[in-house]
């Protein structure tokens, strides 16, 4: 009987207060002025849809926000993005999206990943690892339309 | 197996009309706490299903029409008796009109391809519905892309129905058919076949039914229904995936050319050109799926055995409990009809601002199953306004106390969201 996770626990580590707190009040919400570059993945699955604009001076992000609708997991970890990718050059946010992958393959989360590793709880659920990717490939595009 | 909040083992309340069926289901019998809420997407098999297709391979699997020997004679029968049987249910006097295909999908591209393409031309004009999967609306759209024909919508009532009237002014003299389905699979909505066949032929269109979620819920009756062809799953209505079918008046198949080329199909081949064998090898190219058929024909003959007006009565009655218990949680929202009677066994809803895809994720670690998402029906969500939202569907095994474990589960997660009303 194939089952995504098991029990209440699993669902407490999923939806833990940090991720329903960035999902109510979600952080850098808006748009950048001057981005140097905007990406917009949709999940044909749910309709859900996530845009990121960026902007990088000197190949470092000084300013990052998202737009769209989404489920809390896809909501939460786009606002934890924007918090974390700060200052940032593409090189290091590359380093941190194979951690965040590693982390949702339960290969255990890395402290670079800061608040971000409250998303560790979608690990056990695999029909989630999209929600949770999908600000990260917004981001990946954001940086890779900018002109680099 | 998953840990449930919620006993359902105790008082698994039956509806008055067909009992407990769960232990003529192998899987749901295996897993007592799973409540299977999804059998709009597929339904679970009976045992009768399963052994029909091992007897089929123990007792009767050779190529059928290929050899002149005995066993390959047997699989001939068991095929087209199935087909016999499959008819019947479906209220087809004329047996060899039912083609058998993967399913409704391909039914539908079978339809568009070999008689719209044959029988649609530029300027002329194919009506759909706001209400119709996928599979009947981008079909179409695409056939009428390719010949350019017009491709116009008919939309809903406030109330949520099919638009009647504007229908009658969409299907026009020059309009070839009226694509519609007999029941919406995201909303549950039956729609007046009778009514809509009238309006297609008053303008001598044509009135193809998608039958994906009518054939395993309601009454057929395809000789009477008046439509021109229906189409329909059977792993919708318990029979194995890969087999369905689509049920089309003897005239136009006739007037039709092959959909797809191969063994079977043909008559005699020349060197230059080829004829067509007759009805029904005429449109079933290739091998045939016997184990599916076999698989389909004890399906439709375990639901003959229930009786469907019988399996209506079971999901009219549990269609109306959830709607009186889904009702009362407050700040959810139920789309589509307003009454039981109204719709199939169909409960399609959002609750607050709790998204369908948090929803479903937190009714699954209760062992509920139920679909979130757009229902493959985008062009309808665009109009309800909603990106998504989660689906609850029930048949022949499902009880009340299912429902009881759905209405606790939203319960639960709504109080671990703290869901807003918006």
């Amino acid at each position: 009987m194939p089952t995504t996770a098991d029990g209440g626990a699993g669902l407490s580590a999923l939806y833990q207060e940090r991720i329903l707190a960035h999902y109510r009040k979600p952080h850098h919400k808006g748009t950048v002025e001057r981005a140097t570059g905007v990406h917009t993945v949709k999940n044909p699955l749910c309709g859900d849809d996530v845009t990121v604009a960026v902007r990088e001076v000197d190949g470092v992000v000084v300013d990052a926000a998202f737009t769209g609708t989404g489920c809390s997991i896809t909501q939460a970890s786009a606002s934890m993005l924007m918090d974390l990718v700060r200052g940032k050059s593409p090189g290091e946010i590359d380093v941190l999206q194979r951690a965040f992958d590693a982390m949702l393959a339960g290969e255990g989360a890395d402290h670079a990943l800061g608040e971000m590793q409250a998303l560790s709880g979608v690990a056990a659920f695999k029909a989630r690892h999209k929600c949770a990717r999908l600000p990260w490939q917004a981001l990946h595009g954001a940086l890779g339309n900018g002109g680099r | 197996m998953t840990t449930t909040a919620v006993d359902r083992r105790v008082g698994r309340a039956a509806t008055k009309g067909l009992g407990d069926l769960r232990a003529d289901f192998p899987l749901l019998a295996a897993n007592p706490g799973l409540v299977y809420l999804d059998s709009a997407a597929t339904s679970q098999k009976p045992r009768a299903v399963l052994d029909a297709i091992v007897r089929y391979y123990e007792t009767a699997n050779a190529n059928p029409h290929r050899g002149a020997y005995k066993l390959s004679g047997a699989a001939t029968d068991a095929y087209h008796g199935a087909r016999a049987t499959i008819a019947r249910f479906l209220g087809a006097a004329d047996a060899d009109t039912l083609i058998f295909t993967r399913g409704t999908t391909e039914a539908i591209n079978l339809l568009a391809t070999a008689w719209g393409h044959s029988h649609v031309h530029r300027g002329d004009r194919i009506v759909v519905t706001r209400l119709e999967h996928h599979a009947n609306f981008v079909t179409w759209q695409q056939m009428a892309r390719a010949v350019g024909a017009e491709f116009r919508i008919c939309e809903l009532t406030e109330a949520g129905d099919l638009d009647l009237d504007q229908l009658r002014t969409l299907v026009t003299a020059n309009t070839r058919v009226v694509a519609f389905g007999h029941v919406s699979n995201a909303l549950g909505t039956v729609n007046d076949v009778a009514e809509i066949v009238k309006i297609a032929h008053a303008a001598g269109a044509l009135a193809f039914c998608d039958g994906a979620q009518g054939a395993p819920h309601l009454r057929v009756g395809f000789d009477a229904l008046g439509v021109d062809a229906y189409a329909f799953s059977g792993h919708k209505m318990l029979g194995p995936m890969g087999i369905g079918g689509v049920i089309v008046r003897r005239k136009l198949l006739e007037a039709m050319p092959p959909y797809q080329f191969g063994g079977d199909m043909i008559e005699f081949v020349f060197d230059g050109d080829s004829t067509w064998n007759t009805l029904p090898h005429k449109f079933e190219a290739g091998t045939p799926n016997v184990e599916g058929a076999v698989g389909l024909e004890a399906a439709v003959r375990y639901l003959d055995g229930l009786g469907m007006d019988a399996v209506r009565a079971h999901e009219v009655e549990l269609s109306r409990y959830a709607l009186q218990l889904l009702g009362d949680i407050e700040g959810l929202e139920i789309h589509g009809p307003a009454t039981a009677e109204a719709r199939s066994g169909v409960v399609s809803f959002t609750l607050g601002d709790i998204h369908p895809h948090d929803l479903s994720t937190m009714l699954d670690v209760d062992g509920v199953c139920v679909r979130a998402g757009h229902h493959c029906a985008q062009p309808l969500m665009r109009a309800l306004k909603v990106s998504s939202t989660v689906r609850a569907s029930f048949y022949v095994y499902n009880t009340l106390a299912d429902i009881d474990a759905l209405a606790a589960s939203l319960r639960k997660a709504k109080e671990r969201f703290g869901a807003h009303h918006g």
